[in-house]
């Protein structure tokens, strides 16, 4: 049976998509077929960040309303093989994300698919209850900041009291945590919330750290997922994450300080 | 980092006041996400004597449940009557 997740936080810009993006290259690498579903109607960018925004036909909400079949929508990753991805519709009304129609589209990847990921929007609203409400695991990404951190307690809520598992009273989502942009060595300093900090507060398991890195952006630009970007510290951690999600026993990396040379100390520098 | 940081006043230490805050505010949201109305109970109680003009139950034959759904809250009422033969032996 297949296993639905949902990539969440509350917060907008926290990084959802670049985990989702990763997330679901990740699990495909290591052999699952995985699909990779955008929820964020009217502001679809899971297309843009895996680089397929030109292959875009159809979208999940012309699958809801018989427009289009799942096979016509979805799209096959040109990198990774077990790789498909939905994209959110870009100009249609919200409120066409149905109840019945998510469920329809989940029943039927189900049928084909290992893992579905999906990318939840910022916010609260119809969309990021959508994307929650069939899911099994939740990775609640987080940053080490004020407003991030409360709203991914906000959503850890949603979760518990909305999803369908909740409702049903089921066995709980099961919730990971992803803290992103962390930066260690202004943890160090005591300029930012460090890992424990925001583990103590949201009391949930940590699935995996993503230090803060330039190469997000450079991957982003490129429309390569940053898990795919194998020298990285970013992609490293992603690869870690996922091979712990499947099960795997892996300390957590990046949560130190690197040691800079002596020159780098001097003049400055990443 | 640079040669100048050296000189710069030392750390402020606001993860600290962050943690601190955060602490208060998520404590403060988780409680009034799972409390009841205040006047729940004092309804339950009410209720209760109304049906027992009519019909003798106890306590533990009334519950009342509050539930959310979206905007829409939702009171949820279960009486459980004694059968007939309950009735008829107390009468």
């Amino acid at each position: 049976m297949a296993t639905v997740i949902v990539v969440t936080s509350g917060k907008g810009g926290v990084g959802k998509t670049t985990t989702s993006a990763s997330f679901a290259t990740g699990l495909a690498q290591r052999g699952y077929r995985t699909a990779v579903i955008d929820f964020d109607v009217g502001l679809r960018n899971l297309d843009l960040i895996m680089g397929c925004e030109r292959r875009v036909v159809y979208d999940f909400i012309n699958v809801i309303n018989n427009e289009a079949n799942l096979n016509q929508a979805l799209i096959r990753d040109k990198r990774v093989e077990n790789l498909y991805i939905l994209p959110a519709s870009q100009t249609r009304d919200k409120e066409a994300l149905t109840k019945e129609g998510v469920e329809k589209i989940l029943h039927e990847l189900k049928q084909s698919f290992d893992y579905i990921v999906c990318d939840s929007p910022a916010g609260i609203e119809r969309g990021a209850l959508m994307s929650l409400y069939f899911a099994d695991e939740a990775l609640v990404v987080t940053n080490p900041e004020v407003s991030s951190v409360r709203d991914s307690d906000r959503i850890l809520g949603i979760l518990a009291s909305r999803s369908r598992r909740a409702e049903q009273g089921d066995e709980p989502v099961k919730e990971h945590l992803v803290l992103a942009r962390y930066a260690p060595e202004r943890a160090d300093r005591g300029d930012m919330l460090g890992v424990d900090d925001v583990l103590e507060i949201l009391g949930i398991s940590l699935l995996g750290v993503i230090p803060e890195s330039p190469t997000v952006l450079q991957s982003s630009n490129a429309g390569v997922p940053v898990i795919l970007e194998e020298g990285s510290d970013a992609g490293a951690a992603y690869s870690d994450l996922v091979d712990r999600f499947l099960g795997k026993d892996l300390p957590h990396r990046f949560l130190v300080t690197q040691k800079k040379g002596f020159l780098k100390r001097l003049f400055g520098g990443n | 980092m640079g040669i100048f940081d050296y000189f710069r006043s030392p750390p402020s230490k606001s993860a600290a006041l962050a943690k601190e805050r955060l602490q208060i505010i998520v404590a403060h949201e988780r409680g009034s996400r799972r409390s009841s109305p205040d006047y729940l109970p004092v309804l339950k109680k009410e209720l209760l004597e109304v049906v027992r003009k009519y019909v003798p139950i106890d306590q533990s034959q009334v519950k009342v449940h509050l539930d959310r759904e979206g905007d829409c809250e939702i009171l949820e009422l279960n009486i459980t009557l004694p059968d007939e033969e309950q009735r008829l032996g107390q009468r």
